[in-house]
């Protein structure tokens, strides 16, 4: 009982002992459970089981990996020339993680400052109930399954966005990224990077949105008495404030706009790589996953499980990157 | 701010200000040189939108810069972006919701859609539908049952694993090396991506049982990697706010520890909890991804998690979209995969909706 409650880090030291010494039972009841062995005994199987728990989930990440790599080990060690239509795995490994990249880093670009401004509309414009309401709204859109974005892509935004293709091919067709002839369906890299966006965009506004409102109000308030308009207390105190939640919000979003199956698989008309995000083709690599697994059986279902190996460790690496960025800015932050 | 501006007279404090009228002065000429803009390249209600957003920002931030000077200018101009990005987000959020109901409804309403399965209907069925005007055969029975069992499953098993580690963390872990590698752990599981916790499902089993084993309970498997970090960390996070005076005082009574836990710290922090592990169903009841490679995709009813193929809300809209049963008359197969999404979207909602009242109803009392 005494060892137990000098492992509480909460109980102080002098308390400990008066608790020891003042622990006198209130009723019966109490009195049987300290005196016998059985409360002792649940003690000890209760932090048993909370242990057993929490050994078990860093066994459940482990296996992920040793799973993942037993199974890919056929793709790496077999003879290139049978893998992927006797491609060999790395070049065909290659245009899908370039293809992932892309379609999140536009993904990012777009909700990124769409992101901080309805963070910032919510936590400093709106009126409070509005607000309120608002942090409501964007939460149950955070909730909306991915594969509903999808077919909302392929049925309603694909289509939509023809015409501004049909006219970024005309007007600036010479940039590579836009060149022509552009897909008359709609089903182009840039329109998974807009779904993708949309799918984020959630996501990245209600962590910035937690930070902002955790910004000292007495340093927004000091900016206001010098006499800050709204927007330089905002640039002098919350974004320097919310700087490193901001990158971990940022980050967390791209780690699901990198792993997003649907949308990409759904909304895409897959090919080659290729510059042009206007026309059909390029590929992602948790889309091609999803479009060939049902078929894939032997030596394929090997390389599709690399393929998926190769995007564990992208983003394994970009949440950890997100994690060092915070802890380098723990002190001064809403981040931790 | 603009609280001194309240006097109708000019004094020295309101010199330099813009006229109340000035927004909507600025918002007019905005709609009016934007209707003729979006006319001279073809008239959308999006162009008129576009163009009469940003002449009213141009408008109003440089009127603004005239008479009030470039700080006044420049908080004008952030609140316009910040207004802008809002309008931005709110309209493709709403274009979901409305595609979904409008799409949604029709399928919903089909007599039979709710209480069959796609057992037997191909695209004969649904050619005939669309030449002869009948009601569209075939319905999400099997997918409804599949993932409330598949979820059901994934929450058994990750809801006690992920509350006892959560308890493990806060109340035994504290400062230990085992504890900050779990709390990584638990992160860098946040961050798996829903398709790689399918495949890790995929290759266990495909180690143990053999290649091809695609059962409802392999699904679950995926479905609880997803899950367990985000039980983790709300269960941690609603105990670690349970006030130490609390766990104190029950030590001080001679209360052990498991008991204290179990008795004073959990019940406190129970209507968290509770909101917590709904959210993470929440999430996990839309995953897509993993049930696709995982649970096969079956047109029957089986209420056997262990055997056989399952099929879900998710994988029935992507495959009802990807693969129509007619592909010459997709227009049926596309009705069937809006009815279920719409479904789905209700599940979520509701799911959401509990969680906020549960946190709410059986919130502890606090005295302050």
């Amino acid at each position: 009982m005494a060892k137990t409650l000098h492992e509480t880090p909460s109980v102080t030291k002098g308390r400990d002992v008066t608790a020891t010494q003042t622990k006198t039972p209130e009723s019966p009841k109490e009195l049987r459970e300290m005196s016998s062995g059985r409360g002792a005994a649940g003690d000890r199987i209760f932090s048993g089981a909370a242990l057993a728990a929490g050994v078990l989930i860093l066994v459940a990440l482990v296996a992920v990996a040793v799973f993942l790599v037993v199974q890919a080990l056929p793709a790496f060690v077999a003879p290139q020339s049978q893998i992927a239509n006797g491609q060999g795995f790395w070049p065909y490994i290659f245009p899908l993680v370039v293809g992932t990249v892309i379609a999140a880093a536009i993904a990012l670009l777009i909700a990124t400052p769409i992101s901080i401004g309805v963070a910032l509309f919510i936590s400093h414009y709106a009126p409070r109930r509005l607000a309120q309401i608002l942090g409501y709204v964007i939460d149950l859109l955070a909730a909306i399954p991915s594969v509903i974005f999808g077919a909302w892509g392929i049925s309603f935004l694909a289509p939509a966005l023809v015409p501004g293709y049909t006219w970024l091919s005309n007007a600036l067709g010479w940039i590579p990224i836009f060149a022509g002839p552009p897909s008359a369906t709609g089903k182009t890299l840039l329109t998974a990077s807009i779904v993708l966006a949309v799918m984020v965009i959630p996501i990245i506004t209600s962590v910035c949105r937690e930070i902002f409102l955790q910004t000292p109000k007495l340093h927004e308030e000091a900016a206001l008495a010098l006499g800050a308009t709204r927007w330089e207390m905002i640039r002098m105190t919350v974004l320097p404030f919310a700087r490193p939640g901001i990158i971990s919000a940022v980050m967390l979003g791209l780690g699901r706009a990198l792993g997003e199956t649907m949308a990409v698989a759904l909304v895409l008309s897959s090919g080659p790589l290729i510059a042009s995000l206007i026309r059909s083709g390029n590929q992602t690599i948790a889309a091609e996953i999803a479009l060939n697994f049902p078929e894939a059986s032997g030596l394929s279902l090997n390389t599709l499980i690399a393929a998926g190996l190769v995007l564990f460790l992208f983003t394994l690496a970009v949440n950890i990157l997100a994690r060092w960025v915070i802890s380098r800015h723990k002190e001064f932050s809403g981040a931790n | 701010m603009t609280a001194i501006a309240t006097s109708g007279r000019r004094s020295a404090l309101t010199r330099n200000r813009l006229p109340r009228y000035a927004p909507w002065a600025s918002l007019a000429v905005g709609l009016i040189v934007g209707a003729a803009l979006s006319t001279l390249v073809g008239f959308s209600l999006f162009g008129w939108g576009l163009f009469a957003a940003i002449v009213y920002t141009l408008v109003y931030v440089s009127w603004s810069g005239a008479v009030e000077g470039g700080r006044k200018a420049r908080d004008k101009l952030a609140t316009s972006l910040v207004i802008g990005a809002f309008i931005i987000v709110v309209l493709p959020l709403f274009s979901v919701i409305w595609t979904v109901l409008e799409g949604g409804i029709k399928g919903f309403l089909t007599p039979g859609f709710l209480n069959t399965s796609m057992n037997g209907v191909s695209g004969i069925q649904d050619n005939m539908s669309v030449n002869t005007g009948g009601r569209v055969l075939g319905g999400i029975y099997h997918a409804i049952i599949g993932t409330l069992l598949i979820t059901l499953w994934a929450t058994v098993i990750s809801v006690p694993i992920g509350l006892l580690t959560s308890i493990y963390l806060v109340e035994y872990g504290e400062g230990r090396r085992l504890a900050r590698a779990i709390t990584l752990f638990v992160d860098v599981m946040t961050g798996i991506p829903s398709i790689v916790a399918g495949l890790f499902a995929a290759a266990l089993f495909a180690t143990i049982f053999g290649p091809g084993t695609e059962t409802g309970f392999v699904a679950s498997i995926a479905l609880t990697v997803l899950m367990i970090p985000v039980v983790v960390r709300s269960s941690e996070e609603m105990l670690r706010i349970v006030p130490n005076e609390l766990r104190e005082a029950a030590y001080a009574l001679g209360v052990r520890k498991w008991r204290t836990i179990l008795m004073v710290v959990i019940p406190t922090a129970i209507s968290g909890i509770a909101s917590g592990i709904t959210l993470a169903i929440a999430r996990v009841i839309g995953e897509t991804a993993p049930i696709l490679l995982t649970a096969g995709f079956a047109t029957k009813i089986n209420f056997n998690v262990f055997s056989d193929w399952m099929a879900s809300l998710p994988t029935y809209i992507y495959f009802q979209i990807l693969n129509p049963a007619s592909p010459s008359n997709p227009g049926p197969s596309i009705q069937r995969a809006w009815g279920a999404a719409l479904v789905l979207i209700i599940f979520v909602m509701v799911l959401n909706l509990v969680a906020r009242l549960v946190a709410r109803i059986f919130a502890p009392k606090t005295g302050r």
